[in-house]
């Protein structure tokens, strides 16, 4: 019936996308050019967080303070976070669905696209807003992205924080609604759940967790805002209120908030090496099991960011075998992953490549998640550079990297060219070394002792401080080799891409035209086993 | 704790040359014999950390080799399993290659080898639980201690108050810590100081020293009550094995036992403001009687000027004592 009623509002559509500028961009509902728009501003966050991120890597290239004043520094940490987790990662992944899901699922669009469009031209506005605090007399926040009071609530921009993060979040909510409405509704008859692809298994996942947690957000950074302006003693020890109490409530959005973030990129890692792999998905039912129980647990588990604070011992065992539980379900994932290698018959083109090194160094970042969960040693590694190497290893070469290696993976779909294989292999060659020369040595530094939010240290950390910001430094440059490959692909490559694109290539997205056209799947299209990339369910 | 009694007495001094168990955890017996030998030699245990450091410290009291033998053993068993699953995925990268004419397989499924790596890794887990739970539990219990120091944190310096030592208690002994002002000279912005020329018996102490340390005795079992009177700060000396944070009206509590007379060094772990990495902690463990020495001068000290060392006393009880106090960890 829904797939009736929306085929029947399309036939009044153009088959060209509008003419004007204005009107193909900020009118847009149509699921292509929202995907584009999500993913330019991604990239466009990208590189503004890696510019404060370099700030923080050239401050600390050696000890002594030479570049920036203390509190600066502190304004560079925390919008680094804000900017990289909501302005980055996340609608880089919401980009990734509004293309990938409908072409996915054979669908003609998203389920509801005007709210889409103001899904998106939300974000541009919340991020003006957050970013513009930088140049106001007080500065931008400055008490890290948890934004703990009582420290956040002596910042003057705390107003405007809140309310960037308010809009952040209803973008959210309307993205999740909507993938889910479309997931739910809008699949080609013989689309089973079942027989989803992963990715779209992932983000219907996701986008449960997005609704269950943004309000809690909402919620947090409301008591913050009545705190500071309304007399009110939320978090106010001198009024009855607890400090720790915004830490729960933080947390109970924030760890399923960092699954938000890796649970898409599990799901695009596991397109990519079957194509590659020639080879279905090994054991497709437990990888979205895995999902959704990672996604489970994700709730239950919030206050192992906060053993330092000083919990119960009950709660403090109940955390620990609760996070230690995740190290299964993951572990599965990364199991199934080098098993769907296994037999197959590969080749190494660029997205390849991402997602092996996104399985490589995904699974680092598990290790030290799981060293973090033992919670006698966590009071040594709590806030050092050994949790900032940790949460970068899973959302750097765990988050990021999918994503790179997905814009090479949907690259010549989107665009109809191919990309430079070559430039491409560049980029990923230059990232994967530096990225390492840039993280690694922080588990060192952690160990050895050095806090994390500091802008200046002991001499005694002065080497590997050195090494991390050459690697910062030369990590940065690299991705401007990404913008060189993707600009050049969009507008100046010459190679066109067959429908295909790769060899291996399976599901409903490579059946239409490269680059697909402004309409797709306004007939339904008929779903073969045979044609999914986890071959047949029977499993 | 039982391990107390078996470490009590080994010194490890010139910690800053050879680290023990600077290597990966999976060397923890070398380490151990390491410094069995170092214990030959003897002085002052001067902990600071160490250039090129590349694992966690030891500890010096009788609890921090809790988390120094779990981060081994976690880590170990993280080296061991990294090595069998990139070592599949590389077998697997050289062996089915399409350039090697590999043909790709159909199957997709396998019971048996699901169950298997789902089992082990909970068996895994299972044992590392039982581990940690042990030494979590150790930690939690603060009876029997024979002294209390109340810890509060300010932005951006801390403050120590002796409470009570064995069974008396103490008044008017307490006072301020901050950065030293060498330190605070060389970290200004454009001070054109050298980090490297801030030493302290010939280490550098650049942003890990104090005007005035925390002096405590070794082979006592200290409590310690820990709050803050602005925002949130977290006292950690690595040397200790823990960090607790200081909160505005809660009252947290730790204990340690230090096994050796020295100089342990650490910072605030919890982001506090503008001057978080500008607050050290240094704790100076000395003998019992130099303890007992000590403490009857600051004692004597305060005693003659008693209005001014309440007032100096004063703000650091005024917003904390006002709000209902929580205390954890028991």
């Amino acid at each position: 019936m829904a797939h009736e009623a929306t085929h029947d509002h399309h036939d009044d559509h153009h088959h060209h996308a509008p003419q004007g500028f204005f009107q193909r961009w900020v009118m847009s509902t149509n699921h292509k050019d929202i995907g584009t728009l999500y993913l330019v501003f991604s990239l466009l966050m990208f590189f503004i967080g890696g510019s404060f991120a370099m700030v923080i890597r050239a401050e600390l290239f050696k000890p002594g303070l030479d570049l920036v004043q203390p509190y600066f520094f502190n304004q560079m940490t925390t919008m680094h976070a804000l900017v990289m987790i909501f302005g980055a990662i996340m609608p880089a992944f919401v980009g990734l669905g509004n293309w990938m899901i409908p072409l996915m699922i054979g669908a003609p669009d998203m389920a509801l696209p005007r709210m889409n469009n103001l899904s998106f031209w939300i974000l541009p506005f919340a991020f003006t807003l957050m970013l513009s605090t930088l140049f106001m007399a007080g500065g931008g926040p400055a008490g890290g992205w948890t934004m703990y009071p009582p420290l956040s609530l002596q910042s003057d921009s705390l107003a405007y924080v809140v309310f960037a993060i308010h809009l952040m979040g209803i973008s959210s909510i309307m993205g999740a609604i909507n993938i889910i409405a479309t997931i739910l509704n809008m699949r080609a008859p013989g689309m089973d759940l079942l027989k989803m692809p992963v990715f779209v298994w992932s983000w219907l996942i996701t986008a449960f967790l997005l609704i269950a947690v943004m309000p809690v957000l909402a919620g947090a950074v409301t008591m913050l805002l009545t705190d500071k302006y309304f007399g009110t003693s939320f978090f106010n020890p001198g009024g009855g209120g607890d400090p720790v109490l915004y830490q729960h409530v933080f947390w109970f959005f924030g760890h399923p908030e960092v699954y938000i973030m890796i649970l898409p990129a599990f799901g695009i890692i596991s397109e990519i090496i079957p194509t590659f792999a020639r080879k279905p998905i090994f054991g497709y039912r437990a990888m979205v099991y895995a999902i959704a129980s990672i996604a489970f647990l994700s709730f239950i588990v919030w206050a192992h960011h906060m053993f330092a604070v000083g919990l119960p011992l009950g709660a403090d065992i109940f955390f620990m075998y609760a996070t230690m539980l995740i190290a299964v379900p993951t572990g599965v994932k990364v199991f199934n992953w080098v098993a769907t290698m296994w037999g197959g018959s590969m080749t190494f083109e660029t997205p390849m490549l991402f997602a092996i090194a996104f399985v490589i160094l995904f699974t680092i970042g598990g290790f030290s998640g799981l060293m973090l969960a033992m919670v006698p040693a966590d009071f040594q590694y709590h806030d050092t550079y050994f949790v900032v190497a940790h949460f970068h290893y899973v959302l750097v070469t765990g988050a990021a990297f999918a994503i790179m290696g997905a814009t090479y993976f949907w690259l010549p779909k989107w665009t109809g060219h191919m990309y430079s294989e070559f430039w491409g292999k560049v980029h990923f060659w230059c990232s994967v070394v530096f990225v390492n020369v840039l993280f690694f040595p922080q588990h060192f530094l952690g160990l050895a002792g050095m806090p994390r939010r500091i802008p200046d240290y002991n001499v005694a950390f002065a080497n590997f401080n050195m090494i991390s910001s050459i690697g910062g430094f030369l990590f940065g440059a690299s991705q401007l080799i990404f913008l060189g490959v993707v600009v050049h692909c969009a507008f100046f490559a010459k190679k066109k891409a067959t429908d295909r694109v790769w060899e291996g290539a399976k599901g409903l997205e490579w059946t239409v035209p490269s680059p697909a056209p402004h309409h797709t799947f306004e007939v339904p299209p008929v779903v073969r086993d045979e044609e999914l990339a986890h071959g047949h369910t029977d499993d | 704790m039982t391990s107390g009694s078996i470490r009590t007495g080994r010194i490890e001094p010139n910690q800053h040359r050879t680290p023990p168990g600077r290597w990966a955890g999976i060397r923890r017996a070398g380490a151990v014999s390491l410094a069995l030998a170092l214990a030959l030699c003897s002085g002052l245990a001067q902990a600071n950390p160490e250039p090129g450091q590349l694992n966690l410290t030891r500890g010096v009291t009788t609890w921090s080799e809790v988390p120094y033998f779990l981060n081994n053993v976690v880590l170990g068993v993280c080296v061991v399993i990294g090595i069998l699953v990139f070592g599949a995925m590389f077998i697997a990268m050289f062996r089915f290659r399409k350039s090697r004419g590999a043909v790709p397989e159909k199957w997709s499924h396998n019971t048996m080898v699901e169950v298997i790596w789902t089992t082990i890794p909970v068996l895994i887990l299972v044992a590392l639980a039982w581990l940690a739970t042990g030494g979590l539990v150790s930690f939690a219990d603060t009876t029997g201690s024979q002294m209390t120091i109340k810890v509060t944190g300010y932005q951006w310096k801390w403050r120590y108050d002796y409470v009570d030592y064995l069974g008396k208690p103490i008044s008017k002994v307490g006072y301020m810590s901050k950065l030293d002002a060498l330190s605070d000279k060389t970290r200004q912005l454009h001070s054109g100081l050298d980090p490297y020329a801030v030493t302290t018996d010939g280490y550098n102490t650049y942003l890990i020293n104090v005007d005035k340390p925390l002096v405590l005795p070794i082979h006592t079992k200290i409590r310690f009550v820990i709050t803050s009177d602005d925002v949130i700060h977290s006292w950690w000396v690595p040397q200790f094995g823990w960090k607790m944070d200081a909160i505005p009206g809660i009252v947290n509590t730790a204990w340690t036992n230090i096994n050796e007379t020295g100089t342990y060094r650490g910072q605030c772990a919890e982001l506090c403001g503008q001057d978080h990495g500008f607050m050290p902690i240094v704790v100076k463990a000395v003998s019992q009687e130099d303890f007992a020495k000590w403490l009857a001068d600051q004692q004597q000290a305060s005693a003659p000027a008693p209005a001014a060392a309440s007032s100096a006393a004063a703000p650091a009880s005024a917003q904390t004592a006002a709000a209902p106090a929580k205390a954890g960890n028991g």
